[in-house]
């Protein structure tokens, strides 16, 4: 029986733990934030935003989100063991909005206010959406790459993936404005390598054997940029690189110079404008269709700025 | 599964544990007292929407779960239940959404999908001799492929096809009581369990499953077609697996042909809380089903009491730990 006990008494002292938890958070309002994922840095810096504006504004903050963005179902799961708790609000940045759909309905119906935010919901549930432009963002780094080969040669693109929204407003954002604005650069390849950085180096590899004479590669977000400057330090090659997103290794790329500058979303923003918009509906004040969160370029020269520092993450 | 061995010290319970029931039962408290420490803890828990959300959670991993604990009984494992679920979940889109096949033609084709995948898995285990473990974990890579090829890397919705969320979100049973609205994905899981149940233990196949995973030799030896049977068995559960498609799909109104690897390991965790040994011969469907179920209220109670999520990873990790464990004392004490 010894054994019995044990798991019963393991499992009565992690309760006392984790009831102790809950009771001290019940006191405010909640706002459950479920994201599209959790251990990566970006959506650290989101939590970090989302808790800071919990602090100011006086209510509790949870934030959850699947392992990886594949994951749809668990997504789902986790939005509906919030909507059992009864949030005051509800924050969701949708993995497919499709499937979302019911539970949103169901928040709709209980009276609980739904903020979209990282990616839209197609639907007209959520009161508004906390957001980058991406397409803008990704064309701003167009313009700096353009800048740093001086207007003309040949360059390459190392994409996260080809189907989520930020994948190909960044793709798109990039390619359409070099071909609009910069007759004299040439994008020899586009390739995607998930976002993960040991693919993406390789691709990176790839590309810089068969393009010699290349010039300069845009990797679109955080595990891709990395990706693309391991290539490149791999092969010993001077070409240019611009990342997206921030985190600690991408800023030391940055710092060395490995990586001559990137594009950081406002991930903090995003986490504090979500939490913020959802104080104002519960509050019954008006709120616009989208909340641009906004974007900034950095480089070695800017990173100490305190206006680009705030928005840097680790 | 020697629950033969003699023990100096016999007790009242010895007849309870040598049947193996006493397992389901160390399993069925462990689940008692997580239901009961939440309860207390959050009014939130206990409430009928959250206690349905709970077992539509459960859904599909608990059919995964069932199609893995048939094969590990064999003493075999098959790593391909996630990305094959995946793959059965796709076809049911090819046909119904792409095709614009009627509904019962997308369900028979994803579970004949399961089926046909689980004959591949079983030829190569028991014809070339490729031990289970790689045979499944090559299967697994060439479904999740073969789902992103298939599918284009897109979801397919099933937007044209009305009835096909009914099949997990609809409720039959709400519709006579109301008051009661469970999903027919948790019916189709509890049927499914019932049913493999049966076949473990009424049918020749299942003998041949616990025969093949306590001593493969003997039952040669005896004149059996070894090989035969094994096929059957991967076959079984990639069809069980099938249906697990159908429910995911279903859930989501689409098919994510990147999703599903990572899930056999959520299924086989479910299997050994569940008290089904990783070295074959013992286990039950319902030992399965309470695992998992221990696992969907574990994670469901955790993010309603908002314990931070890198917490609950790690408090899942220790309760899989605790099972086992409590599992193999039990066995040494007798």
């Amino acid at each position: 029986m010894t054994t019995r006990r044990t798991l019963l008494g393991a499992i009565s002292a992690l309760a006392l733990l984790v009831s102790g938890g809950a009771s001290f958070a019940q006191e405010a309002r909640e706002i459950a934030l479920i994201s599209k994922g959790f251990q990566h840095q970006f959506w650290q810096a989101v939590k970090a935003g989302a808790d800071k504006a919990g602090a100011e504004l006086g209510v509790t903050v949870t934030f959850e989100g699947p392992d990886n963005e594949t994951q749809v179902d668990r997504q789902i799961d986790m939005l509906a063991a919030a909507l059992s708790r009864n949030p005051a609000a509800i924050g969701f940045a949708a993995l497919d909005s499709q499937a979302a759909t019911p539970l949103l309905q169901q928040a709709k119906d209980a009276g609980i206010p739904v903020i979209a935010f990282d990616s839209g919901v197609d639907s007209d549930i959520p009161l508004t959406t906390a957001t980058t432009d991406n397409v803008a963002a990704a064309a701003l780094a167009a313009d700096k790459m353009a800048e740093l080969i001086g207007e003309e040669g040949k360059i390459a693109v190392v994409a996260h993936d080809q189907t989520s929204r930020t994948g190909i407003d960044r793709r798109d954002g990039f390619v359409n404005r070099i071909a609009e604005a910069y007759p004299n650069i040439e994008i020899v390849s586009v390739q995607y390598g998930g976002g993960d950085q040991l693919q993406s180096t390789e691709i990176t590899k790839s590309i810089l054997l068969a393009n010699p004479d290349l010039k300069g590669i845009f990797g679109t977000n955080e595990g891709s940029a990395i990706g693309v400057a391991n290539g490149k330090q791999e092969l010993n090659s001077q070409v240019v690189v611009i990342g997206f997103d921030s985190g600690a290794a991408q800023k030391g790329m940055v710092e060395s110079g490995l990586m001559n500058g990137a594009i950081t979303q406002n991930p903090v923003g995003i986490g504090y404008e979500t939490v913020k918009a959802a104080v104002t509906a519960l509050d019954g004040g008006e709120l616009p269709d989208i909340i641009d969160t906004g974007f900034f370029y950095y480089d070695a020269t800017n990173m100490d700025d305190p206006e680009i520092a705030a928005v840097l993450y680790d | 599964m020697s629950t033969i061995a003699t023990s100096d010290r016999p007790s009242l319970l010895a007849g309870i544990r040598s049947s193996g029931a006493y397992h389901k039962l160390l399993a069925f408290s462990g689940l008692i007292v997580l239901l009961v420490v939440f309860s207390l803890a959050s009014p939130n828990f206990l409430q009928t929407a959250n206690v349905l959300a709970i077992l539509q959670a459960t859904s599909v991993n608990g059919v995964l779960a069932i199609a893995a604990t048939i094969v590990i009984i064999t003493g075999g494992i098959d790593l391909s239940v996630g990305t094959l679920m995946t793959f059965c979940a796709v076809i049911a889109g090819v046909l119904l959404t792409n095709n614009g096949m009627p509904l019962p033609v997308g369900v028979l084709g994803a579970i004949l999908a399961g089926t046909v995948s689980g004959l591949i898995s079983g030829t190569i285990v028991a014809k070339l001799k490729v031990p289970p473990f790689i045979a499944t974990l090559g299967m697994m890579l060439i479904l999740k492929g073969l789902s992103l090829v298939i599918s284009g890397t897109k979801p397919i919705y099933f937007n044209n096809t009305p009835g096909f969320t009914q099949i997990a979100q609809g409720s039959l049973i709400g519709s006579v009581i109301p008051a009661l609205p469970v999903p027919n994905g948790v019916l189709i899981l509890f049927l499914v369990a019932i049913v493999i149940s049966f076949v473990l233990s009424k049918t020749a196949l299942g003998r041949y499953t616990f025969a093949l995973g306590s001593n493969e030799e003997a039952v040669r030896l005896s004149g059996v077609n070894v090989d035969r049977w094994k096929i059957g068995v991967y076959a079984l559960a990639g069809s069980v697996v099938g249906i697990a498609g159908l429910l995911i799909a279903s859930r989501l109104n689409s098919a994510q042909p990147a999703l599903g690897q990572g899930y056999e390991l959520d299924a086989i965790a479910a299997v050994v809380i569940g008290g089904t040994s990783l070295s074959g011969g013992r286990g039950t469907v319902l030992g399965t089903l309470i695992g998992a179920l221990i696992i969907s209220v574990l994670a469901n109670g955790l993010r309603i009491l908002s314990v931070a999520q890198e917490w609950q990873t790690v408090v899942t990790g220790l309760i899989i730990i605790l099972a086992v464990f409590a599992d193999i004392l039990r066995r040494r004490k007798l």
